[in-house]
């Protein structure tokens, strides 16, 4: 099968495998990477967001041979505990979520959103969430907490 | 002088049906106290606040408290992680273990140090004592057994002596789920797993006529295939493996005809002509003889209403022997799904070992124990190796139980006055719980599919001593003169219904709170004070007034703006909890605003408790505005989000949460205290906008056409 080549979190990856397989199948797969969840397969949840290039997308809806040579960030990717991304940590600080499954793909959402608006309005912030579905409605804590990563990157 | 005898204390429920001290607290010599305690997390925040209880309760800093997942193989039986129990249960037999091992440790380290108890002092765990002398927890643990039982006597500290009781600590597991270190099911790989997927009819009730094999056998990783009656399905070296052997295998299948579903359109009808089982719920009788004018007769629906959960539901299984299976779930009672495996295994229930492990959030009995036994049956096949299944969302949302559809009528006898006289409450709905372990047939899926199948359980509705199934919160708060409630649980059962949050008490407050306002409209009252002049807890008067006070009831009237307002008790021993719900709009209803109230008595994590209302309100108004499990004659049709929409982003209401913290009372569970009051407060703001009263959910476009045409 031809190797397709991206960046994965900022590393040179490989993948052999069939091109039409999803990338959400190739991250959770071969390439052991948990973060990003599936919830419908249908490209209707969001829980499986990644930031493909720019724009979050997801995961279970974009083929493999799509993001050949592109850029992806997983949420892996966006931070660590030693170095969080100002989006974890105003959603640790807000207590933004509730059983945290749809979490990951909604940080990328918001982060593809910080990355084209850093100062986003309330209005923008739901805009940019409205594809990403959450259960146990902890939608305007995860408002909030994007609204002051937000602006602490800005006062950065 | 004889003083008054005091109540003989006892112990709390969990704590008297697991008395074993050290079956909930150990320590360990590298100086971290394990609690281990029989409910789970789901999302509810439960790990926190135990820890936060057992801190405050032994002194030690919480960082040192660590949680151990509950399982089968040794922590105590706390039955299901259900009805708002989970501080109220686990959280006071955890306080009181600990108090009594803090006081057994004290003795202890009275002994060695060879001082007094009182001149001891506790800090993060180290005794010490007069001319420095120290021991601790951790040094004393290996001496002080707590293989004992607990008893009644021990007290626990006064509110005013707690530092982390009734303070916001950080959720623990909040960090793990931002930095996606893997916490869920879904993301566990145990060495050399393997993936199962399991068949199901798209048709309700169809069998499995035929099953051609061939597609599925030339899909790359295939492992084997499983087949047993009407239970099917693969297991496969990678996921992506048994997903598409699963979708060779469908192919290369056909079904029978399946059973007939009832006319989605016609809900009230179709309860109300099923055979039924009657029960009088509670019956009050007037004291005096007030005259009856006239009788007002009011009808409410509530839908079928699926969990949809996040995550389709998953399990782990491996057999480590002919006769003996481990087992991985997110089910929200581990001993409950071991007692049906066991007899669906027609195994000892000492075989098989169950063990938690988070999912995404249930709302209720989902499809988590059904995957267990799917996973448990596949894993048959997978020669010792583990065997993770997980459903389809379609699957998820079609074939795990649902809320049960109610109807449910109301009588009022008013007097000249329009006072209520006589109130007679009716419902007519499947039975709202149908979770397994509590019955002597398994309740579980793949049972009722196995070529020896087990009957299809038929819901059933816990007792009112337990807050009742469809008749929870039917029983008015209020002081009617008389009354007399009526529950009809359905012995058919076409669509699968079990517990899902709140169980009746969304509909029957929807339903008592949605009459009142329009009694009181009729009077020309505040539906306020009409409320209050009906109660008689100081409690409930508190929150309706907090609510009310907070919103600014009731605000001016607007044009194209409503205000409405909706109060409950959960299961009238639970949290207290009014509402006023601001909405928008004449063709789509926008929920602007909710303004909450709310009482749990001591709030051990307040902004946990907010969190929960907060969450419990969002849902409750995606349930009124958008949630419909739909269907034809032949199949549940709402199978992906396309067909079943939630509450968007953009369609969240603004939630303001008043807590009123009462430190001193016992903590009663926040989760579904907000979902009755705030069904009713919509409708009635609907009214108050425009003037039509909307008696049968969802309120949608549609449904507000049907009720204005009823209305003109």
């Amino acid at each position: 099968m031809p190797i397709v080549r991206f960046r994965l979190n900022g590393v040179e990856t490989d993948v052999d495998a069939d091109p039409d397989s999803s990338l959400l199948s190739i991250l959770r797969g071969p390439l052991q990477m948990t973060g990003p969840h599936f919830g419908c397969g249908a490209n209707e949840c969001g829980a499986c967001n990644v930031i493909v290039g720019d724009h979050a997308v997801a995961a279970c809806d974009t083929p493999l041979w799509s993001v050949a040579d592109k850029d992806i960030t997983t949420i892996e990717g966006l931070g660590s505990p030693q170095a969080p991304h100002p989006l974890q940590r105003a959603f640790i600080a807000g207590q933004a979520l509730q059983c945290g499954y749809c979490v990951s793909g909604i940080l990328m959402s918001a982060a593809a959103l910080l990355k084209r608006n850093p100062a986003p309005t309330p209005e923008d912030v739901k805009a940019a969430l409205d594809r990403n579905l959450c259960r146990c409605g902890s939608h305007n804590r995860m408002v909030r907490a994007v609204l002051s990563a937000a602006a602490e990157l800005a006062a950065q | 002088m004889t003083t008054p005898s005091p109540t003989a204390p006892s112990l709390p429920v969990s704590l008297a049906a697991n008395p074993v001290l050290s079956s909930w607290v150990r320590f360990s010599p590298e100086g971290h106290v394990m609690i281990s305690p029989g409910k789970v997390e789901i999302g509810q925040g439960i790990v926190t606040a135990l820890a936060q209880i057992a801190a405050d309760e032994l002194d030690v800093e919480i960082g040192r408290v660590i949680t151990i997942r509950a399982s089968t193989a040794g922590s105590p039986n706390e039955g299901v992680t259900s009805g708002s129990l989970s501080v109220q249960q686990s959280g006071r037999a955890v306080r009181h273990a600990c108090a009594e091992i803090r006081q057994i440790f004290l003795t202890a380290a009275a002994d060695r140090l060879g001082v007094g108890i009182d001149a001891l002092e506790i800090k993060d765990g180290i005794f010490s004592g007069p001319g420095n002398v120290q021991t601790s927890y951790w040094e004393l643990a290996e001496d002080v057994s707590l293989d004992r039982d607990a008893t009644p006597g021990a007290t626990p500290k006064s509110s005013t002596q707690r530092a982390l009781a009734g303070t916001s600590v950080q959720r623990v597991d909040i960090p793990d789920k931002v930095f996606a270190r893997a916490r869920f099911i879904h993301d566990q790989a145990l060495p050399a797993m393997l993936h199962g997927r399991v068949l199901r009819p798209e048709i309700s009730a169809a069998k499995l006529a035929s099953l051609k094999e061939d597609g599925a056998r030339g899909v790359a990783g295939l492992v084997a295939i499983v087949r047993n009656g009407n239970f099917a399905g693969v297991v496969s070296e990678t996921e992506d493996g048994a997903v598409a052997a699963l979708g060779a295998l469908r192919k290369g299948t056909t079904w029978t005809s399946g059973e007939s579903l009832p006319d989605e359109d016609q809900l009230a009808s179709f309860l109300k002509a099923q055979p039924s089982e009657p029960t009088v719920i509670d019956r009050k009788t007037a004291t005096s003889t007030a005259e009856k004018k006239r009788t007002i007769r009011r009808q409410y629906t509530r839908p079928y209403i699926a969990h949809a959960s996040i995550a389709p539901s998953s399990a782990m299984a491996q057999w480590t022997g002919e006769d003996r299976v481990h087992v991985w779930t997110h089910s929200q009672g581990v001993y409950l799904l071991r007692a049906d495996l066991a007899l669906v295994l027609k195994l000892p229930v000492e075989n098989i070992t169950v063990e938690h492990m988070e999912g995404a959030g249930c709302y209720g009995h989902n499809a988590a124990d059904d995957v267990a036994l799917d996973a448990v049956l596949l894993a048959k096949a997978a020669a010792g190796r583990p065997v993770r299944v997980q459903w389809s969302r379609g699957d998820e949302m079609t074939h795990a139980p649902f809320g049960a559809a109610m109807a449910i009528e109301i009588e009022a006898d008013l007097d000249a006055e329009g006072e209520i006289v006589d109130w007679r409450h009716s419902i007519w709905s499947n039975g709202h719980a149908a979770r397994p372990g509590r019955a002597a047939s398994p309740a579980l899926l793949a049972g009722t599919e196995l070529a020896n199948p087990f009957p299809r359980t038929i819901s059933t509705n816990p007792p009112q001593a337990n807050g009742g199934g469809a008749d929870r919160n039917s029983v008015p708060l209020y002081d009617f003169p008389a009354w007399q409630i009526e529950s009809h649980r359905l012995l058919t059962m076409p669509i699968r219904t079990s517990a899902l949050r709140t169980l009746g008490a969304q509909g029957n407050v929807f339903a008592i709170e949605s009459f009142l306002d329009e009694l009181a409209a009729e009077r020309g009252e505040d539906p306020v004070s009409f409320r209050l002049r009906h109660l008689r807890d100081e409690r409930a008067k508190d929150v309706i007034r907090a609510a009310a006070k907070r919103a600014n009831w009731k605000p001016d009237k607007k044009s194209g703006i409503g205000y409405g307002f909706g109060f409950a008790r959960y299961k009238n021993t639970g949290a207290y909890c009014a509402v006023v719900a601001e909405i928008e709009g004449a063709e789509d209803i926008r929920v602007q605003r909710l303004t909450i109230a709310v009482d749990v008595g001591e709030a051990i994590n307040p902004d946990g408790v907010i969190n929960q209302i907060e969450g419990g309100a969002i849902q409750a108004t995606s349930w009124v505005l958008k949630e419909r499990v739909r269907f034809d004659r032949q199949r549940i049709t709402s199978n992906t989000w396309a067909d079943y929409p939630i509450l968007r982003f953009s369609e969240v209401p603004d939630v303001r949460v008043e807590l009123i913290q009462r430190s001193d009372s016992d903590p009663l569970g926040a989760g579904e205290a907000a979902h009755g009051p705030v069904t009713a407060a919509i409708a009635n703001a609907v009214f108050d906008a425009l003037g039509v009263r909307i008696r049968n959910l969802p309120i949608t476009r549609d449904s507000l056409i049907a009720a204005m045409e009823l209305t003109s």
